[in-house]
């Protein structure tokens, strides 16, 4: 019998009689988060930054005035072609270890924690949400949800090779509970609230 | 790991420092009320740990389904999948996949599982190099240390251990002890292994059977930088890691993190569900006792376990014995449930180091009975004949004074005769109660006789 076989076989044995019941989700959705609010406060109480802005054109100026424009700037969002570089979603992802900032778009954010869920399709690379020295993520506010329960919701049937929610920058208290920004991926995170 | 010691006599040794003793006992205390900070601010916290619990039951009484499910969908989303019956078998099968593509260096991010199944050791003795990615692993590897913690794998250490071992292996300045500065020199080191690992390990948080893909939880990113650098991918899981839907991750998700270390969220959540084109992801599925586990009804609940830590910070006994103290990959109260059923005898001391006071259930996030569990074990070790030495001598004796109420009486008398007119007796190494404790004041006269006193008068007065 194959290892697979007699793992099933023990389980099905071993397991209980009667199947439990799933609970109901739905009273976990209640809430009366104002979410924009909300979203804020906790992006910055886990070392995230935001910035409001009308349009991409401000996204460009801000980087203009914040980031060193001479070094490796990335994006997918084609919008932003002016200040960063859009054709390199075929390179080895490899060579993207000296970005020094990469934007892209998330679908949708989650106040109650400050993520943004961003798929592949956004990303260009799998690896470009963390490998640049610093990240830059542009939301609509009102694609803000209140919960994780709503962020499934919305997600449903997506189809993705990888997604992930991304919640500030790469962080690490592992030397005695000192929290310090930047541990293998951005040093810091850039959220674009747009209107 | 090193097994030659009980809990109680490693716990002794930890005991000596009584500075750093303290000074652990406040850490993890303190990451502890980060959780209570955390979970105040959820009005439906109760709720969400109750249909947490609720979502696991259901797994646990389908779990057969739900692997056959998940499996077929893995398949279909071109990941290759893999069983391991034991640790051996997983070891096997992990250096099978790096044979084949001719790897002899793998970085691996955060997996109890590998830990539980000592695969650095057996990957190392075979020619294979092993980095640990994770900050905290890296510093335990470092010093050739098991973690002692599931998520804070160096919370035993100070910085000036750290900044000592970085000094040593890193070349880092000698007496630096900035953690940030320590951070950047491991975040340099470690890019470079990134960037030249052509395969990568991680464990899973959460693998979901209706959709075939798996969920990786970290702060540093370590994982994501190892897998999407690397061409092939292998996850390695429990089979108890299964949950039915996707949306089941919510739920789990807004637990894990601030049961934790009180973040509303854990940086990256991250959903494997294909591989890039031309790259490999396998996923080896492992029992190692978790199947027996499955069939103890008493303990069948361990195997809801998230691995989030919450029972081992707020444990009085974990936070003032230390992790390596357990001797078994997962410590603390859920590893002392879960080190018996892989080996009795091994593991037979771990059930006892606990003072059974429920904090440990009051913060699961899954609701697991941990501290009735534990007390349970206590039962089923000395019915197999498993109890450690001294204490099957004292519960002996319990048992036969407790049964005999002139033996009872007159073992009172004596006991507290002894402690105040012979306290050397007492208080001594074979006295395992008074280890680590003040013995307190004797009473003038036993409960016994105070009640044959006045027992018969304060009835009467209360039936008035
Ligand atoms: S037993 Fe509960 S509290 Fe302890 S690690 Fe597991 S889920 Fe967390």
């Amino acid at each position: 019998m194959s290892s697979k076989e007699a793992i099933l076989q023990k389980i099905k044995q071993n397991q209980p009689k009667e199947v439990n019941e799933l609970p109901n989700l739905e009273p976990l959705k209640e809430t009366n988060l104002d979410v924009l609010d909300q979203y804020k406060t906790v992006l910055k109480s886990i070392g995230g930054d935001f910035v409001e802005v009308s349009n991409y054109v401000e996204i460009i100026d801000f980087v203009r005035q914040n980031f060193d424009t001479n070094k490796r700037i990335l994006t997918t969002l084609t919008e932003l072609s002016e200040v960063a570089n859009l054709d390199w979603s075929d390179d080895d992802p490899h060579s993207l270890e000296d970005a020094e900032l990469i934007l892209v778009k998330a679908h949708f954010g989650v106040a109650e924690n400050s993520a943004l869920w961003v798929t592949d399709d956004l990303m260009g690379q799998r690896v470009s949400t963390f490998i640049p020295q610093y990240l830059a993520i542009a939301v609509n506010k009102n694609d803000i949800v209140a919960k994780m329960h709503h962020a499934y919701d919305r997600i449903g049937n997506q189809e993705y090779g990888f997604g992930t929610f991304i919640a500030g920058p790469s962080k690490t208290a592992d030397i005695e509970q000192s929290l310090v920004l930047g541990a293998h991926g951005a040093r810091g995170l850039t959220v674009f609230l747009m209107d | 790991m090193k097994n030659n010691i009980s809990h109680s006599e490693a716990a002794e040794i930890f005991n000596k420092d009584v500075e750093r003793v303290n000074w652990h006992d406040e850490t993890l205390w303190f990451v502890r009320e980060k959780r209570d900070r955390s979970a105040h601010q959820i009005p439906e916290w109760e709720l969400l740990r109750e249909t947490a619990s609720q979502i696991k039951l259901n797994v646990l009484s389908n779990i057969h389904d739900y692997l056959v499910e998940f499996e077929a969908n893995a398949q279909k989303n071109g990941i290759i999948v893999h069983w391991a019956a034991n640790a051996e078998e997983h070891n096997v099968i992990v250096h099978s996949i790096l044979e084949k593509h001719n790897v002899k260096q793998m970085v691996k991010s955060k997996s109890m599982l590998t830990e539980e199944c000592h695969l650095n050791d057996y990957l190392t003795e075979r020619g294979i190099d092993v980095i640990d990615s994770d900050l905290g692993e890296r510093i335990v590897q470092l010093r050739k240390e098991p973690p002692s913690h599931i998520v804070l794998p160096a919370i035993h250490l100070k910085k000036e251990d750290v900044s000592e071992t970085f000094y040593e292996h890193l070349g880092t300045e000698k007496g630096n002890i900035d953690p940030q500065y320590l951070t950047e020199s491991a975040r340099h080191h470690l890019r470079d292994i990134f960037l030249t690992r052509k395969a990568a390990l991680t464990g899973v948080n959460f693998a979901v059977a209706e959709t075939g893909e798996f969920v990786v939880c970290t702060n540093e990113g370590n994982a994501d930088m190892g897998a999407h650098l690397a061409d092939v991918h292998i996850a390695c899981m429990g089979f108890e890691k299964l949950i039915p839907q996707r949306k089941h991750l919510g739920v789990f998700l807004r637990l894990l993190a601030r049961s934790a270390t009180g973040q509303p969220i854990t940086t990256f959540s991250s959903h494997f569900k294909k591989p890039r084109e031309g790259k490999e992801i396998h996923i080896v599925i492992v029992d190692n006792g978790r199947s027996v586990q499955l069939g103890r009804e008493d303990f069948r609940n361990s195997l809801k376990c998230i691995r989030c830590g919450a029972c081992m910070n707020t444990c009085p006994v974990y936070r003032r014995s230390g992790g390596h103290s357990y001797h078994n990959a997962v410590a603390g109260p859920i590893g002392s449930i879960l080190a018996p059923n892989l080996d009795m005898k091994k593991n037979a001391d771990l059930p006892f180091a606990s003072t059974l006071c429920g904090s440990c259930t009051n913060v699961c996030p899954v609701k697991i009975d941990i501290h009735d569990q534990l007390y349970k074990w206590r039962q089923v070790l000395v019915q197999e004949g498993y109890t450690p030495k001294v204490k099957t001598i004292a519960m002996k004796t319990m048992a036969t004074v407790l049964a005999n109420p002139m033996v009872f009486d007159i073992a009172g008398k004596t006991g507290r005769f002894a402690m105040k007119n012979l306290s050397g007796l007492v208080n001594n190494k074979l006295n395992k109660w008074y280890d680590q404790r003040e013995m307190p004041e004797v009473p003038e006269e036993s409960f016994r006789e105070w009640y044959k006193k006045n027992g018969k008068a304060t009835k009467r007065k209360n039936d008035e």
